[in-house]
């Protein structure tokens, strides 16, 4: 039993993802080897191998290896898979992007969001929008797996000295090309692994607005800011910041929803997180059936109080 | 240039769904079913690259029951030009309808497919990508622009920071995101004019697809439920249950 674990990265520092990845990993048991693919990534092979238990770290770097596209990315999976009997990754979008592609190169089913290991091969994963929970078994001879990250601990990268190799990179299948990443830059902590997060909906009414209410409050709390869709659709807030379904699905200690009705698909990603507070004006909207603690108050007025207060 | 479009069959987004008390399955009876949301975002964009004179035929396609033909049929009132039906009468897997799909493009010869991201109801995000690989093409999912430029697609797509822009050599396959475009209503006019059209019936059989399932499914369960909490009168009531009784606020 050996499992690859596809590490999320920038190049510069490993992501929170992966470690909590690794708690996945570790509860469906085996060695694991953990892949760094990049370009100019020695930094983040190194900070992997600082966690225990891990066998060794594999580092492929190449110029086609840099975004990790999808298509050198999963060539270079498929060309490691041979000794291992499962390849995990956190479901973020490159996990998304790379995994079901390694998974049919290996004529293999892919298990996608998992948010619980059963067994080495029964896992728990959601199914329309989280309505709904199931429990999967996969019978082909390697198993393919993404993982929602929310739902498992980050593992802690201290006390390992797990070695560095470095292998070569398959040959890029000129597919594609990169052209240019328009990220979103911010000092603020990512949504995905926020140990608090203030989002915004809707009634705010404008991105100025937006920007006035929910960033200071976010701020004084060193807390992520999400948005609802609605929010989204409507200009007020960047698409990297949407909660839910079709967005991001967090976990965080404390959710702040600000302004947000609680449409099913909103509460789909972010209902596992530990605290809720719900602000809003009306008392009737949904998001009160999911919050531990409900405010009813027009957010004009009590964000700014919020923030004084902090 | 002809683009293909795998469209699915799904309850309808504003169902709320019931999982079944034995925990056999969700409860699909009586239920609305719709064109999985993220699907009809793909058929306007085929649509919309006819119009604009970057392809000449839209062709979409479904594996599912003999109802799917409805699935199809908007599709086509929508502005596509002829349908394929795979019929099936069980869930078939990304997997094999990815090998179904590649089956249907070698006899089309498709120069663009584009797809849903995701179906909004088995949520697994995988059929694209799974197509792309085994037809060796390349791949641009969670696109929330397209461009086409002679043999070259650029694709704008929503990643987990922001927004990349890739370009893809064609023949490519494309993913759509929820911001590609706003789906656009069938007219009456077109819904009738869509009945006329040619709609081909096939099965997994004829493409020599097996379809078996790869994953059993053991249990499906409705999750844990979270209840309501408290009401609290005031932003320093709130204050004080964060600190004190929920403790996730330190100061």
């Amino acid at each position: 039993m050996a499992i690859l674990l596809f590490a999320e990265h920038d190049n510069a520092a490993l992501s929170d993802q992966t470690a909590r990845t690794l708690t996945a990993a570790r509860r469906i048991g085996g060695e694991i080897d953990i892949l760094v693919a990049g370009k100019g990534a020695a930094a983040v092979a190194q900070a992997a191998s600082a966690f225990q238990g891990v066998r060794k770290i594999l580092l492929a770097e190449a110029d086609a290896l840099e975004h990790r596209l999808a298509e050198p990315a999963a060539a270079l999976i498929v060309s490691l898979a041979g000794d291992y009997d499962t390849v995990i990754a956190p479901a973020t979008t490159t996990g998304k992007n790379v995994l079901p592609r390694v998974a049919a190169l290996l004529d293999v089913m892919q298990v996608s969001e998992i948010v619980e290991v059963v067994s080495a091969d029964t896992f728990k994963r959601p199914i329309y929008a989280g309505n709904a929970i199931q429990t999967v078994q996969a019978t082909d001879g390697k198993k393919v797996i993404t993982v929602r990250t929310s739902g498992f601990e980050a593992a802690q990268a201290e006390g390992g000295s797990a070695p560095v190799e470095t292998i070569g990179a398959t040959a890029d299948p000129r597919l594609s090309g990169f052209v240019e990443n328009r990220l979103s830059e911010s000092e603020r902590p990512e949504l995905a692994s926020a140990r608090i997060i203030v989002s915004g909906g809707r009634a705010l009414g404008s991105e100025e607005r937006f920007r006035q209410v929910i960033l200071p409050v976010a701020d004084k709390l060193g807390a992520a800011v999400g948005a609802s869709r609605a929010a989204v659709d409507a200009g007020y807030a960047p698409n990297d910041w949407q909660v839910g379904q079709t967005g991001k699905v967090v976990a965080p200690e404390l959710y702040v929803a600000c302004g947000i009705s609680g449409a099913i698909q909103h509460l789909a990603g972010m209902k596992d997180s530990k605290v809720i507070v719900a602000i809003n004006k009306d008392e009737d909207a949904p998001i009160f059936q999911v919050a531990d603690y409900g405010l009813v108050a027009d957010i004009f007025d009590a964000l700014p109080e919020l923030e004084r207060a902090l | 240039m002809k683009v293909l479009v795998p469209v699915k069959r799904v309850v309808d987004f504003n169902v709320k769904i019931r999982v079944k008390a034995d925990g056999t399955g969700v409860d699909l009876s009586n239920v609305k079913m719709s064109m999985n949301p993220f699907d009809e975002i793909a058929v306007e964009e085929a649509i919309r690259l006819k119009e604009a004179g970057k392809a000449e035929e839209v062709v979409v396609v479904s594996i599912g029951p003999a109802q799917a033909q409805e699935t199809l049929r908007t599709a086509l009132a929508m502005g596509a030009d002829r349908a394929i039906l795979i019929k099936v009468e069980d869930m078939v897997e990304p997997l094999a309808v990815a090998k179904l799909l590649k089956a249907v493009a070698d006899a089309e010869g498709p120069r663009l497919v584009v797809l849903g991201k995701q179906a909004i109801d088995d949520d697994a995000n995988q059929t694209g990508q799974m197509l792309s690989a085994l037809l060796g093409w390349s791949q641009a999912t969670f696109a929330s622009a397209v461009a086409l430029e002679g043999d070259k697609a650029r694709v704008t797509r929503e990643v987990d920071g922001g927004l990349q822009v890739i370009e893809v050599a064609l023949p490519a396959i494309v993913t759509a995101d929820l911001r590609l475009n706003e789906p656009r209503y069938a007219s009456l006019p077109n819904i009738m004019k869509a009945k006329k059209k040619p709609l081909e019936e096939k099965t997994p059989a004829d493409y020599g697809v097996n379809v078996d399932a790869r994953l059993k499914v053991l249990k499906t369960e409705e999750p844990g439920t979270r209840k309501a909490g408290v009401k609290v009168a005031s932003v320093a009531e709130l204050l004080d249950k964060l600190k004190n009784e929920a403790g996730v606020l330190q100061f």
